[in-house]
């Protein structure tokens, strides 16, 4: 795999955003009761955060240190009210539904956490590809949990029905916990779990290990 | 305006009912000083940023803000995102310099995070939900003291969770991140129970 | 030879150290002009593009209620009509305004100019939309010199989002013919349900008020009993009280009340 290749993949799962460098988790919870909405935020996010990398990147070397963030801050807040501007103007449905969150990815850690971790030290071309792979990482979860929420919670997948609510005369009976907030937590919970059984290398060493007495543990 | 208040706190609590400012949320929380120093500082960027925020959005960037120039026509909305965050950073960059000077321990335990609420959703997603609801500036005023105090109390809360975690014996896979995703996801149920109590 | 100046000055300026205070000035001018150029032109450019989009979401909002209606469509185009009339209302003497040319007013763009609209005090503002302008528009059909239905936009604020409906009234201005919703924000899956074709099918044949005259009309937890009442949504019960609460303050006495009673009975007419 070229290094290039590697850059992109990588982010997908052995470094996801949000399942491993825990970035960018706000406005993922709240858009994923339906997979149409997080369809669109992962869209947004990984349009804005490639061209941002890309951008800071160009001006990466005429940065003076003592205005760094509100540089990045500018450049990022720029390309979200642009992409704001375009869902409203050819997706408008869309936008109401995502309310506030659109602006929201202006504080998204993973947009100024990537800026400054990766586009401030490196090339235009790896800058764009890391922006692009880890929007591709932060949009794996968000469709896998969008997925989840609103088959189990609605019945529907992109408002097709596929399985029939007992209110609109079918048999299922939606699981309502899934259309709130707890549950996207659950979900992501348990995904960190499997990934984390099957990459061991991901397990985190737990802080202390208490142990009976017999077996060598101290009082 | 009590209601208000008690609402903010807790069945629309920022962290717990809509998940703002959970990055932060889930790496501060490993000490319980830690996060109260970090909830009370957020408690006073929000308490002052909410109502500037609203006085910037009424006279300068609301259709209608320009009408004591003769220019009714302006609409500046589409602003709001980059002024909300300027005059957030610029607050927060106050409070960095006073904390160094008054309070140089706390401003050492914060490091990096001080910085970082800048960038914490729940202070940019306060600012815009009083943009949305249209609150006055007492209202926004009450709303800030009150997202914030609710943003404090859950980090500190869980922070306590985590520090009794770090003794129970974990399945490998969940260590860490997962453990806390899902006592958070537990914490947000409970709270959701708040939303039935009110007053009538 | 002159070209080359501009062009020198530029590598200058980059190539001074970064920390430097020109520096420092000139980038953030730099990062800001051209920020500020790139956003307003999109914001600019998309405007109309946005508001055609607001438009047509409305009128197709309109179409819907009407087609939803039994009937409706037939007694349009018995009356020989394709769509409604727009008329204008002043809500504080509730009598039709016929001065003002109904193409040029915007109601939303009105609740926030001084000049159009009034500030609304804290007791009477239930539906928590702080200000309203003065003058409303409605939607009328009408037969045989008498008005068979009668549209009136209402908005107020739900749990999270303003919600925007437009509520149809029958010939005696009490029996709720539809009530759509065009425009919420609210929870996807639970409040969001009020936009839902389901459950605004349980408005039409609902009574507003009582033979007294007083509002009843709300919707409630869990089922309703009787014809004030609407059978509310399960885990939405803030955006169902901020319903009620739109639909109060609108045929209340700082909303459409002083019109529709004037309606009823029957001192003024279209």
């Amino acid at each position: 795999m070229t290094p290039d290749t590697k850059r992109l993949t990588r982010p997908i799962i052995a470094e996801n955003p949000i399942t491993l460098q825990i970035l960018g988790i706000c406005s993922a919870l709240a858009v994923t009761t339906s997979l149409a909405t997080a369809l669109t935020m992962c869209v947004a996010l990984t349009v804005v955060l490639s061209l941002a990398n890309t951008s800071i990147s160009l001006i990466r070397r005429h940065i003076p240190s003592s205005i760094r963030l509100i540089v990045q801050i500018t450049i990022i807040a720029s390309l979200v009210i642009v992409a704001d501007q375009f869902l409203k103007a050819y997706a408008f449905e869309m936008s109401q539904r995502l309310s506030i969150f659109v602006g929201l990815i202006v504080t998204n850690c993973l947009v100024l956490g990537r800026a400054e971790g990766f586009a401030m030290h490196n090339p235009v071309w790896p800058s764009f590809l890391d922006g692009l792979g880890n929007g591709l990482g932060y949009s794996l979860i968000l469709i896998i949990v969008g997925t989840i929420r609103e088959l189990f919670g609605a019945g529907t997948l992109l408002g097709f029905v596929i399985l029939p609510t007992v209110e609109n005369g079918g048999w299922y009976q939606p699981l309502k916990l899934m259309l709130l907030a707890p549950s996207a937590f659950f979900i992501i919970g348990f995904l960190i779990w499997i990934i984390r059984s099957w990459r061991t290398e991901q397990v985190e060493q737990p802080q202390y290990r208490v142990r009976l007495e017999a077996e060598g543990g101290r009082r | 305006m009590s209601e208000l208040f008690l609402k903010a706190i807790f069945s629309e609590n920022l962290a717990l009912t809509f998940f703002l400012g959970i990055c932060t949320f889930l790496a501060v929380s490993q000490r319980v000083e830690t996060a109260l120093g970090l909830g009370l500082a957020l408690i006073a960027v929000q308490t002052i940023t909410v109502p500037l925020n609203n006085l910037i959005q009424t006279y300068l960037l609301a259709k209608g803000a320009w009408t004591w120039a003769g220019l009714p026509e302006i609409d500046l909305g589409f602003l709001k995102f980059i002024s909300f965050i300027g005059t957030i950073a610029a607050v927060v960059q106050v409070l960095e310099m006073t904390l160094d000077r008054y309070a140089p321990v706390l401003h050492r335990r914060l490091g990096i995070f001080l910085p970082l609420i800048t960038v914490n959703c729940a202070i940019l997603g306060g600012s815009l939900f009083m943009v949305k609801r249209q609150y006055d500036f007492a209202e926004s005023a009450v709303y800030g003291i009150g997202t914030g105090v609710g943003w404090a109390l859950a980090i500190v809360t869980f922070a306590a969770i985590r520090e009794r975690l770090r003794y129970s014996d974990i399945p490998k896979g969940l260590e860490g991140l997962g453990i806390a995703f899902i006592v958070t996801g537990l914490m947000s149920l409970g709270f959701s129970a708040f939303a039935g109590v009110g007053s009538p | 030879m002159a070209d080359l100046n501009p062009l020198a000055w530029w590598r200058r300026f980059l190539a001074l150290p970064n920390d430097s205070g020109v520096k420092t000035l000139g980038v953030a001018l730099l990062v800001a002009l051209v920020s500020a150029t790139v956003v307003s032109v999109t914001a600019v450019t998309l405007k109309p593009l946005q508001l055609a989009n607001l438009e047509r979401q409305r009128q197709a909002r309109m179409e819907a209620m009407i087609a939803a209606l039994p009937g409706m469509a037939d007694i349009l185009r018995e009356a020989g009509a394709t769509s409604l009339e727009t008329r204008l209302v002043d809500l504080d003497t509730g009598s039709f305004e016929t001065a003002i040319d109904l193409a040029d007013y915007d109601q939303r763009a009105a609740a926030f100019d001084p000049e159009l609209s009034m500030t609304l005090p804290r007791e009477v503002d239930v539906a928590g939309i702080g200000r309203r302008a003065n003058l409303a528009s409605v939607y009328i059909l009408q037969r045989d010199e008498e008005i068979a239905l009668i549209v009136l936009p209402v908005y107020g604020s739900g749990y999270q989002s303003t919600i925007y409906a437009y509520l149809a009234l029958e010939a005696d201005f009490n029996k709720v013919a539809a009530l759509t919703v065009y425009e919420q924000g609210e929870t996807p899956g639970l409040g969001s349900q009020v936009e839902d074709p389901a459950w605004q099918a349980l408005w039409p044949g609902k009574e507003i008020a009582d033979e007294t005259g007083a509002i009843r009309i709300s919707v409630v937890r869990g089922q309703a009993a009787g014809p004030h009442e609407v059978d509310g949504i399960t885990g939405a019960t803030r955006t169902m009280a901020g319903m009620t609460n739109m639909l109060h303050f609108w045929l209340g006495d700082h909303g459409f009340g002083p019109f529709l009673a004037r309606l009823r009975s029957g001192e003024i007419s279209p």
